[in-house]
């Protein structure tokens, strides 16, 4: 910075030539400079006293935002985890097509334990187990003592049980809240329904998913809050499915079964009103799965759908179907049943002789092996493959069930002359009940396919066509002679002309080798009204005898058959079917002339 | 007339602000409500699908069969079989009274175990 100097020579010489006071030019510096000063230090302190108001004002704002947002929001405890909506269950219920309940949720408690937090654990270990038998004193008093900081104790408790363990009164007891699933109608609609069970625990909640059955197939969709808790309606009618069980339950003591299996399905729909499989079981409480041995033989197995069995002459009217549909017979041309057929070393023959023929008709209702095998015979096994597979036999059934799968038919390895021969008359290939239900439901109902279905449907299925209209409803009077003159004459019921089809088939040994002599499965395949088809049912026994005679009667006509007259007549009103009665006289008009 | 007019836009924005903080409140009311409403919803549908339940397992159809064959000699109920249906004309009318309770029944809705004196 250059320095003015306060008497400048130039000046002041200047000055003095012109007699002047030099002294004034020396004042008149001092004065600029003094100016000079004062401006400076002004603005130093005019920049101090904004940086000093910034400051307050951001103090004092940010205090006043700060107020003005405590003033405009809601007192509010901050909340760890957000609730979901209370008003969705966990699990959607499953209700029959009435909207009943077949399967629900329960809130319930689980119980666990704190050991740290235990005052006496030897005495809560003694008293949880006498509150609970299952539980061992010495092993909660071992997991009581031990190093474990968690035990669980109980997935599920009763209101009851609860507060048994509420007086216990021990700190170090807890309890979580947990939703159960429950099937209040027990073991009806059992091996559909499955069961469930727990997925992931936690002490707050735990996953419920189906291990069986509806449940299992569905899980997604139960589980789905999509879905708002829509229940999952099913076809199933629970009063009919309570009625065909008790009387099937009935019948299996009755002819002294070891297991049965009856489907009642809708033929146009291919709703399943009712699919029972004995013996059965609780889903409340599902037994443990065998490891060893015939799974067959455990309560879980559903033989409605994964048993497959040789069905025996219930196949008979698909031979003869397929035969009237290709135009070989007509109902009633003439059949050889001259016996035994011989084919090889293998022999074909029939129950009772029959005589030298038989009409088409009568090969149906008298079950003439060797008459069927002949009408194959004209079929060939190509044309049959196709037909049976047209009418399902070629895969599993497709219906809503984790277990479908595993009912898969048994064909035979290579499907030779001889095999066309035995299956058309229902040995060589095992199907499922549920099979049969399906393939006399498409050939029945007016000829169109109609594949199983567990869920509930409003409209007639529209599915290919397996054969013409007017050969299914000569199929359906050949069924409704063999009732009312045939193998199945126990099959009558008053009212709902009953047409059906009788089938006993000796059992296979498990370990190849032929067939039991003394053991068969005896299956009833029918169709009511006959003359204007609404529902079939097929009612199958393993191992029936009846023992009523002198000598034990197997056959279907003795044992299947009345059992499923018997159904046909409890359930028929519940489905709504009036009977036809004959003679109906004009309600309320009286004939007042002659 | 300009200082009329800033003190009436003072005034506005006093009274706009007054408005404000109240409809805030009544905000934040309603919504305390909603979550009331919200949880009792929740309660009622809890209880809702217990009785549910309840009625479902009471209406059981092995426990209505056990009922119907316990009451017969009052009820007269038979399964529901095809003679059941009639027609209009064979309907009694006027309905008579039922037959007055005599010997009643009381039925607990649990199962009787072995061992236990049944109700």
């Amino acid at each position: 910075m250059i320095r003015t100097p306060l008497r400048p020579l130039a000046r002041i010489l200047k000055a003095r030539e012109k007699g002047e006071n030099p002294d004034a030019i020396e004042a008149e510096n001092i004065r600029l400079r003094r100016e000079d000063l004062r401006d400076k230090s002004r603005l130093r302190a005019e920049g101090r006293l904004i940086v000093m108001g910034a400051m307050f004002a951001l103090a004092y704002g940010a205090i006043g935002i700060r107020m003005g947002a405590l003033a405009g929001t809601a007192p509010e405890e901050p909340q760890s985890a957000s609730i979901g909506s209370p008003i969705i269950g966990q699990r959607a219920d499953i209700t029959d097509r009435n909207g009943r309940l077949l399967a629900t949720n329960l809130d319930t408690h689980s119980l666990y334990a704190h050991p740290k937090d235990m005052v006496d654990p030897a005495r809560c270990a003694r008293e949880l187990a006498a509150i609970f038998p299952e539980l061992k004193e010495e092993q909660l008093l071992k997991d009581f003592t031990g190093s474990r900081k968690f035990v669980w104790i109980r997935r599920q408790l009763s209101p009851e049980q609860m507060q048994q363990v509420h007086d216990i009164g021990s700190p170090g007891l807890v309890f979580g809240p947990r939703e159960m699933r429950l099937y209040p109608n027990g073991a009806i609609a059992a091996h559909i329904l499955g069961g469930a069970s727990y997925g992931r625990e936690g002490v707050a909640s735990a996953e419920v998913i189906g291990v069986a059955g509806i449940e299992r197939k569905f899980d997604d969709y139960l589980r789905d809050p999509a879905n708002e808790g829509a229940p999952l309606e099913l076809s199933l009618d629970l009063t009919v499915q309570a009625a065909a069980e008790a009387v099937l339950a009935g019948g299996m003591s009755i002819m002294n079964a070891k297991g049965a299996a009856s489907v009642l399905m809708d033929v146009h729909t291919g709703e399943i009103i009712s699919m029972v499989s004995l013996p059965d079981f609780d889903p409340n409480n599902r037994p443990q799965v065998l490891l060893t041995g015939d799974q067959s033989d455990s309560p879980l197995f559903n033989r409605a759908v994964q048993g497959v069995y040789e069905l025996g002459s219930t196949f008979k009217i698909f031979a003869v179907s397929q035969a009237m549909e290709l135009g070989l017979v007509n109902p009633d041309t003439m059949i050889n049943t001259r016996g035994p057929l011989q084919w090889g070393k293998f022999r074909i023959r029939d129950f009772h002789d029959y005589g030298a023929e038989l009409s088409t008709t009568d090969v149906i209702v008298e079950s003439s092996n060797i008459g069927t095998a002949r009408i194959a015979m004209q079929i060939g096994a190509e044309r049959q493959q196709d037909f049976l597979r047209s009418l399902g036999f070629m895969e599993p059934t497709p219906v809503e069930l984790q277990e479908a799968p595993s009912g898969a038919p048994l064909l035979p390895k290579s499907w030779s002359e001889l095999s066309t021969m035995t299956i058309s008359y229902g040995h060589g290939l095992s199907s499922s009940p549920l099979h049969l239900a399906t393939a006399y439901s498409s050939l029945l109902n007016g000829g169109t396919r109609v594949y199983p279905t567990l869920l509930k449907r409003d409209r007639v299925q529209s599915g290919p066509r397996v054969v013409r209209e007017d050969i299914s409803q000569s199929a359906r009077d050949m069924l409704r002679q063999v009732v009312v003159r045939g193998t199945a004459s126990f099959g009558e019921v008053e009212g709902y002309e009953v047409g059906g089809k009788t089938g006993t088939a000796d059992k296979p040994k498990e370990n190849g080798g032929g067939y039991y002599k003394d053991k068969v499965i005896s299956t009833f395949a029918s169709v009511f009204p006959a003359n204007d088809p609404q529902y079939v049912l097929v009612v199958t026994f393993d191992e029936p005898s009846e023992n009523s005679g002198d000598m034990p009667r197997r056959t279907a006509g003795w044992t299947a058959v009345p059992v499923a007259a018997e159904i046909i007549r409890r359930v028929a009103p519940l489905l709504g079917l009036r009977p036809q009665v004959d003679s109906l006289e004009p309600i309320g008009v009286t004939l007042t002339s002659n | 007339m300009r200082s009329i007019l800033f003190v009436l836009a003072g005034l506005m924005v006093m009274g706009l602000a007054f408005w404000s903080y109240q409809e805030n409140y009544k905000t934040r009311d309603a919504i305390s409500e909603v979550r009331q409403l919200h949880a009792q919803i929740g309660q009622n549908h809890e209880r809702l699908g217990m009785l549910r339940a309840e009625w479902a397992y009471l209406n059981r159809p092995d426990r209505l069969s056990d009922l119907a064959e316990l009451n017969f000699e009052r009820l007269g109920l038979l399964p529901l079989m095809p003679d059941a249906f009639g027609r209009v004309d064979q309907i009694i009318y006027p309905i008579p009274d039922l037959l007055p309770i005599i010997v009643p029944i009381e039925v607990g809705s649990d199962p009787v175990t072995e061992g236990e004196e049944a109700l």
